[in-house]
């Protein structure tokens, strides 16, 4: 029997339980909460800002997704392969500035709240799901691609039923990696007030309740994990279709 | 009919293909054979514009290729290639269907074309139509990439190095299965190989290019008899020659009246085969048959003159 069996529900039950009924915990948690101080979050509810946590992420990533793969299909057409080098270093830049310098640089234009995690996250998920697109769209097996030039389906044809659906399992791990990356680094967003689970884990880094720290963390950490999980095994259903393809 | 007329390719000012003309009648196979950079593929590959001449045309049925868009053309025109190139995230019967698909053929005629094709090429609709083209073997990918390439009844097929992937007893038999569709359908085919046995085998006209150049065209039996240049001879094979005649005459041609001992070969056979079942067996003499029915007999003699009178 494959681990996955067993671990796979307990995760989502740990998960679930962490979210919906966190008073559960507080047991497991008390130790590590100071004196007298609350043991459990409760200045408002974790499903909540679980949900606008997994909002801010997919709406970024959304974006990220259909910015990074629009430009890879440009950027590997002939028209459009001499800005590959540039679109590469604007990703790279991306993806280099830290998002708590966006934050900081952001705030002054767009305000506290939703909108400067958003604009980090979106550069943050730029990079690998641009360069998985462009690894996907650039490593097609050419005996296919010109069967399908030979037999007559134009340039869009091409794209859209054999370049992006051959290209999919490679691009979806880089949107894998990106939304992994993006469900740990949106806790930072709550220093400007976005709501996020980091409003749980800065509240207890201010008031030292470690409790509340690992309370916050260990349901970003499983919502990462889950997610992780549940993309891989997309990957690996769409990839079990092609895999093996044509000989060279 | 197809006519290619005076079609050059030039690349960075030296032509690969040089002013090249032949006429291939329909119903007929053509097999271009040349050495690699002898400029056979382009030569292929312009006649449904996957590369565009620098001059000359090509036409099909007396119209130019020039006169449709590119990719209009190609849907005119089956198209195999080497390592079949199916799509690997489409079924066989999708992969069949590709291009009636986008002539917009309705879905139940496209349905009855596949099942028509599988059994032509004797895979089981029932068994294959819904596999992937992973789950089959490389004959089978092979036979399905031809299949799709014949799909809509194109007016002419190309096919580059169609057996370059397979091993040589699969090469054989997909060579002796295309010749038998080829037959029954009376498809008109040009084929690229680099393989002169390949050549004599299926075609009826065999065309040699060498450097750019159509160096000789016509039948197998001339190709071998009278080569046209020492290049030509060379790739027909010097020692060989003699063999490679006598597998291009049947038996049929030169049955005697007689006797002879041991097993029959069928009169569709080839000298080479007979000459090869004497040696083996030790004969002078071989029996024929006709549907099971002894006809006479075809001596080492007989063979022996005949591999005289041609060379």
């Amino acid at each position: 029997m494959r681990p996955g069996i067993v671990l796979r529900p307990a995760v989502i039950l740990l998960l679930l339980a962490l979210v919906l009924q966190p008073e559960w915990f507080e047991p497991v948690f008390a130790p590590l909460a100071p004196e007298g101080a609350p043991v459990i979050y409760a200045r408002s509810s974790l499903l909540s800002l679980s949900l606008s946590h997994l909002g801010l992420v997919a709406a970024a990533t959304a974006a990220a997704t259909l910015v990074s793969v629009t430009l890879a299909i440009l950027v590997t057409r002939e028209a459009g392969a001499a800005f590959r080098p540039l679109s590469r270093t604007v990703t790279n830049m991306g993806q280099t500035f830290p998002p708590v310098a966006v934050l900081a640089l952001t705030v002054p234009a767009l305000g506290f709240g939703a909108g400067p995690t958003l604009v980090a996250l979106f550069l943050y998920g730029l990079l690998p799901i641009f360069e998985n697109s462009i690894a996907g769209l650039s490593t097609l097996p050419p005996a296919t691609i010109e069967a399908a030039r030979g037999l007559g389906l134009n340039r869009r044809q091409r794209l859209i039923q054999v370049e992006l659906p051959l290209a999919l399992p490679v691009i979806l791990t880089g949107i894998r990696l990106s939304v992994v990356i993006s469900l740990g680094t949106a806790t930072i967003g709550s220093t400007v007030a976005a709501r996020t689970l980091g409003e749980v884990i800065i509240a207890g880094l201010l008031t030292s309740n470690t409790a509340y720290v690992l309370q916050g963390g260990l349901i970003v950490g499983l919502f990462a994990v889950a997610v992780y999980d549940a993309l891989t095994q997309l990957e690996a259903r769409l990839a079990r279709r092609s895999r093996a393809t044509s000989t060279p | 009919m197809i006519e290619i007329d005076r079609i050059t390719k030039v690349y960075n000012g030296a032509p690969a293909v040089d002013a090249v003309s032949m006429t291939a009648e329909s119903g007929t196979i053509t097999v271009i054979v040349g050495t690699s950079g002898s400029g056979k593929t382009t030569l292929l590959r312009m006649i449904n514009r996957l590369e565009e001449p620098t001059s000359g045309e090509v036409r099909i049925n007396g119209e130019s290729t020039l006169s449709t868009k590119p990719h209009l053309l190609r849907r005119r025109i089956g198209y195999v290639i080497q390592g079949h190139g199916l799509f690997p995230h489409h079924t066989v019967a999708r992969n069949i269907g590709a291009v009636p698909r986008l002539l917009n053929w309705p879905k139940d005629k496209i349905r009855a074309r596949v099942d028509e094709l599988l059994t032509l090429f004797s895979m089981e609709p029932e068994q294959f139509r819904d596999r992937f083209p992973a789950e089959l073997s490389g004959g089978q990918q092979q036979r399905v990439g031809v299949a799709r390439a014949l799909a809509s009844r194109p007016d002419l097929l190309l096919m580059d190095e169609p057996f370059g992937a397979l091993d040589p007893i699969i090469r054989a038999r997909a060579q002796d299965d295309l010749r038998q569709i080829q037959r029954a359908l009376g498809s008109t085919i040009m084929l690229v190989t680099h393989d002169m046995e390949e050549a004599i085998r299926l075609g009826d006209r065999v065309a040699v290019m060498d450097e750019g150049s159509l160096v000789q065209h016509g039948s197998p039996a001339e190709i071998v008899a009278r080569p046209a240049s020492p290049f030509v001879a060379d790739m027909v094979g010097g020692m060989e020659r003699p063999l490679r005649l006598l597998s291009l005459v049947p038996l049929s041609e030169v049955v005697e009246d007689g006797d002879a001992p041991g097993d029959a070969l069928p009169e569709d056979c080839s000298l080479r085969d007979a000459l090869s079942a004497c040696l083996w067996t030790g004969r002078t003499a071989v029996p024929v048959e006709r549907e099971g029915a002894l006809i006479g007999r075809v001596t080492l003699e007989a063979i022996r003159a005949r591999a005289e009178l041609s060379a």
